[in-house]
């Protein structure tokens, strides 16, 4: 199954939710926030958000800005 | 004056210094400048995970969101749909409801997008953020964001990064003015240069000074942090004091009698 990640191509099983992508790519729940087709996954709903095929998956975090 | 405190969307704060964590050499520097600068509120931009090299620190490793507000800002931003989108983010990061809103309407001087600006602060703050919107030094553009409810406006001093200082003051008072009246604090923010610039802002009256370049571009950016802190707090402390009129003749600070003759 193919989705978008950041906007790079990216392969996944099948559909997967929210929170094993997260673990997958082994980050911190606390440190990143997710967006699926431009809408925020909130983070409570993480175990139950799944991402399909073709979705466009945003996962961002901070950095140093002004 | 010692219980002088800053108050921005129902949080109190000792220090009248907000710095940005932009442009260190790496995350121990922006860590030190922030301890230097004694600020408790620090600006963090929002970007994409890295996800080919994970390896890489969090900021928020190096930052105590216990002692510092965490202030997420909408840079790089060029329409209102894509700052609420980010600020939506942000907050889904779970470290506060503020956000500083930057919509920018020209890439060579960073200038905000005004009407863009205005509708994404009105989408933000009806979505319960506390916004803290970057604007240029115009009186009825911070009117207008303040009617909307912003906690805070936060007019530039002068081009991002230009280092330029205040270019327009009497402006500034203006502002100053019309947001004492309606109890809403104004921040410099953008164009600070030297120590000095960030004292004329606070002995105007500003409630507090937002920078970023002028600390972390500094050839010592830990010293310009500490700079900046003493220049933030003398700055606002003369205003407090007030400060004696501008005359053209002189007057003596001698007495005049009991001269020798």
């Amino acid at each position: 199954m193919k989705i978008t990640l950041n906007g790079e191509p990216h392969a996944l099983d099948g559909p997967t939710p929210v929170a094993r992508l997260i673990a997958e790519l082994k980050l911190k729940p606390n440190r990143v926030a997710v967006e699926i087709n431009q809408t925020v996954v909130p983070k409570a709903e993480y175990e139950h958000t799944i991402i399909n095929e073709g979705d466009l998956v945003e996962v961002v975090n901070f950095v140093g800005g002004g | 004056m010692q219980d002088d405190k800053l108050e921005l969307g129902g949080r109190v704060f000792r220090s009248r210094l907000i710095v940005g964590t932009g442009k260190y050499r790496d995350f121990d520097e922006t860590r030190r400048a922030v301890e230097a600068s004694g600020a408790e509120i620090v600006t963090v931009a929002v970007r994409r995970v890295n996800i080919t090299d994970r390896s890489r620190e969090n900021l928020l490793d190096y930052l105590d969101p216990q002692r510092l507000l965490i202030l997420p800002n909408t840079a790089g931003c060029y329409s209102a749909e894509e700052a609420i989108r980010t600020a939506r983010l942000a907050r889904e990061t779970g470290v506060s409801d503020f956000v500083k809103l930057e919509v920018i309407g020209d890439q060579q001087t960073l200038f905000p997008d005004i009407p863009a600006t205005i509708e994404a602060a009105r989408v933000l703050v009806k979505e319960g953020f506390k916004v803290m919107p970057y604007i240029t030094d115009d009186p009825v553009t911070c009117l207008r964001l303040a009617e909307l409810g912003c906690v805070a406006v936060m007019p530039l001093a002068a081009p991002i990064g230009s280092g330029l200082g205040i270019r327009n003051p009497y402006n500034l008072r203006i502002i100053l003015e019309q947001m004492q009246r309606l109890q809403v604090p104004v921040v410099v923010d953008a164009g600070v240069g030297t120590a000095s610039d960030a004292a004329q802002a606070m002995e105007l009256g500003c409630d507090a000074v937002l920078m970023n370049t002028a600390i972390a571009g500094a050839r010592e950016p830990i010293a310009m942090a500490h700079a900046m802190r003493m220049a933030v707090e003398a700055g606002r402390l003369a205003y407090l004091a007030g400060r004696i009129e501008r005359k053209l003749y002189a007057t003596a600070s001698s007495p005049l009698s009991g001269l020798i003759e």
